[in-house]
């Protein structure tokens, strides 16, 4: 076995990584368009939003199709919490006194959304991360249809169908690649420690896990609470990067985004998650542009609008057909030696 | 796991039952499975269970390691009652098990295998993960640790990293057999060990238990249709035929037994 890490290595890669991040929040707005700026800081959210629904859907096998809903609740109440006084008054005025009266920053209605979250995921993973298979897709799915109907009819607190606004546009490209840094950081270890190695040993074998000692509520549910504190984190973000959102936003359409990211980078793997982002991210964006029609000169590209919807659909299908476990499968691309995962990594040392 | 502390002379008669079952009863629908099983297992002791096909003896070691719940009757541990705990608290306590045909974490590596049987006894919560902790390393370095020693006895040090679900077939019994015994138990059930083993590899594998009751301290139990692993291994055999003891006694008095001749052995 390797020898022992010592700390000096791992804040050395941490400075690296602030230094890197710090540059490339201050570099990229200087060098691409005000437009590019905006898909990068959407793609950020998008994966700090795949890479946690990976956690309970990748490493642990339980494939929920909730994820959205928490994400939803964490817009929704990120929202409401960093809304002024005035616009409060403006657009909710019958918001009940207590709730009426606070005024968060960004940073603190983020952390409370993804509490909130958090509380939620335990409240419905107690009961459903004990079903396996579609059983839980199928439950976790009415659990996003429930929030949906929820924030419909709670009109006080979110103006029920109509769009919600005056959310502070405070999502910046420091604050996306921050926030992405986080979860990224906060899932690796988590995935690669100890705790991690009990999520895939529940994936592979329920019966095997629990022969070793594991039971298999408590480490499903641990994965999904994480998830979704992320979640309510990613909610946040992008409801102060949209500044106006309806229900909408947050259902079938955006659940069906997410997921394709998810599985065509890989399920099993971090690096997949983000990988599966940038492919869907980019390709979406050229389809987008492309669907408005092209003028080659010879002939014209009628405009045709929802193709890039369609080529997304058949891009998972293939993907589904020729490469099931996703691009990168289980294994982990690494940076070198400076952030090389641990030990529990189980692609790095996999022969195959 | 520190041989020293743990090893003692195998069951000797006079010492406290380590596990005991009695009236144990289990029914699927209208099939009794299991009626009115008993068994005494002293620390140490290695007793074998043999019958045919589907008298019982998978039920049996379900009912014991938490995996069933019986309709009557109790088991206890130790002297504590077991029946009404979980698999996973079962395992805890001191009692591991394989399964008939292999349950290996197929997708990950034969080391993995092993660690996270092994990091029972070491735990690291998530905290310990995200901030770092010196506990966090002191059990990765245990874990570890037990891990080579256990790959070691199994000759599967140089294949740590394969794909567990890529091992040939003996050694994936292996591994599960290492995998089990990770959890550091007191009692060790193994369900037809050497089922899809020659009679080379049934040896060596009789001769891996042997090592390991003496190495670790560990009572075994044993299940098994190969009646040469049974009775040269065995201290204690008990016979169960469609769900009811019929006999039980040293190897040599099952042999002779005109019941168990008749029954199992399928000539009288
Ligand atoms: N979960 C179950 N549901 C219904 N019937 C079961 C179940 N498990 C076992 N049985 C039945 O109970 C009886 C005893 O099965 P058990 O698996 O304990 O036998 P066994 O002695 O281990 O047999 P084998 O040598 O084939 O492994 C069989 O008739 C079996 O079909
Ligand atoms: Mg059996």
């Amino acid at each position: 076995m390797s020898a022992p890490r010592g700390l000096p290595r791992g804040l050395l890669a941490g400075l690296a990584g602030i230094a890197l991040l710090a540059l490339v929040t201050w570099l990229l707005p200087q060098l691409v368009s005000n437009y590019l700026v905006r898909v990068v800081i959407v793609m950020c959210i998008n994966a700090v939003l795949v890479a946690s629904m990976g956690l309970a859907n990748g490493f642990t096998g339980v494939f929920s199709l909730g994820h959205v809903g928490f994400v939803a609740v964490g817009a929704y109440v990120s929202g409401i919490l960093s809304l002024s006084a005035h616009a409060k008054g403006a657009y909710l005025p019958d918001l009940p006194h207590w709730l009426a009266g606070i005024t968060l920053g960004f940073l603190p209605s983020t952390l409370v959304a993804g509490l909130v979250c958090v509380a939620l995921a335990f409240l419905v993973g107690a009961p459903l991360m004990r079903l396996s298979g579609y059983f839980v897709a199928v439950a976790t799915l009415g659990f996003l249809i429930i929030v949906n109907v929820v924030l419909i009819n709670a009109v006080d607190f979110t103006r029920g169908a109509r769009t919600f606004t005056g959310v502070p546009l405070e999502t910046s490209l420091p604050w996306a690649v921050g926030w992405l840094a986080v979860a990224v950081a906060v899932i690796a270890r988590v995935v690669y420690s100890p705790v991690g190695r009990r999520y895939r040993a529940v994936r592979e074998d329920t019966i095997a896990a629990q022969a070793i000692g594991l039971e298999v509520l408590p480490v499903r549910l641990s994965a999904f609470m994480l998830g979704a504190f992320f979640a309510g984190v990613g909610g946040s973000l992008y409801g102060h990067y949209l500044g106006s959102f309806s229900p909408a936003a947050f259902y079938l359409a955006y659940t069906f985004t997410l997921i394709s990211m998810l599985v065509i980078g890989g399920m099993q793997s971090l690096t997949g998650a983000l990988v599966g982002v940038v492919a869907v991210s980019v390709a979406s964006e050229v389809l987008r542009n492309l669907e408005r029609g092209l003028d080659l000169g010879i002939f014209t590209v009628p405009p045709l609008y929802g193709a890039s919807q369609v080529v997304l659909g058949f891009i998972l299908i293939l993907v589904m057909i020729f490469r099931p476990s996703g691009i990168m499968g289980d294994r982990e691309l690494t940076l070198g030696p400076l952030v090389k995962p641990r030990q529990e990594g189980p692609g790095r040392e996999i022969k195959r | 796991m520190s041989e020293a502390a743990r090893s003692q002379a195998p069951g000797s008669m006079d010492s406290a039952p380590l596990l005991e079952t009695s009236g144990l009863t289990k029914s699927f629908r209208s099939l009794v499975a299991l009626r009115d099983q008993a068994i005494v297992v002293r620390p140490g002791e290695i007793v074998g269970v043999i019958g045919p096909n589907g008298s019982g003896k998978s039920t049996f070691f379900n009912l014991v390691s938490g995996f069933l719940r019986p309709d009557s009757g109790s088991v206890r541990f130790d002297g504590q009652p077991i029946e009404r705990r979980s698999a996973a608290e079962i395992v805890r306590l001191g009692i591991a098990r394989t399964f008939q045909g292999t349950r290996l974490f197929k997708a990950l590596s034969v080391a993995e295998n092993v660690r996270a049987a092994a990091q029972l006894r070491h735990p690291s919560s998530m905290l310990d993960a995200l901030v770092g902790t010196p506990r966090l390393r002191r059990a990765a370095r245990r874990v570890d640790a037990i891990t080579g020693e256990l790959l070691g006895l199994v000759g599967l040090t140089g294949r740590a990293g394969v794909r567990a679900g890529d091992l040939p077939y003996g050694d994936q019994r292996r591994l599960e057999l290492v995998r089990a015994l990770a959890t550091q138990p007191r009692l060790l059930m193994l369900d037809e060990p050497a089922a899809g083993m020659d009679a080379a590899e049934t040896r060596e594998l009789m001769d891996l238990v042997d090592r390991i009751r003496r190495r670790f301290g560990v009572a075994v139990i044993v299940v098994e249709h190969d009646m040469d692993l049974i009775m040269n291994l065995c201290e204690r055999i008990q016979v169960l035929a469609h769900g009811q003891t019929i006999f039980e006694g040293a190897p040599a008095e099952v042999q002779a037994h005109p019941k168990v001749r008749e029954v199992y052995l399928g000539h009288a």
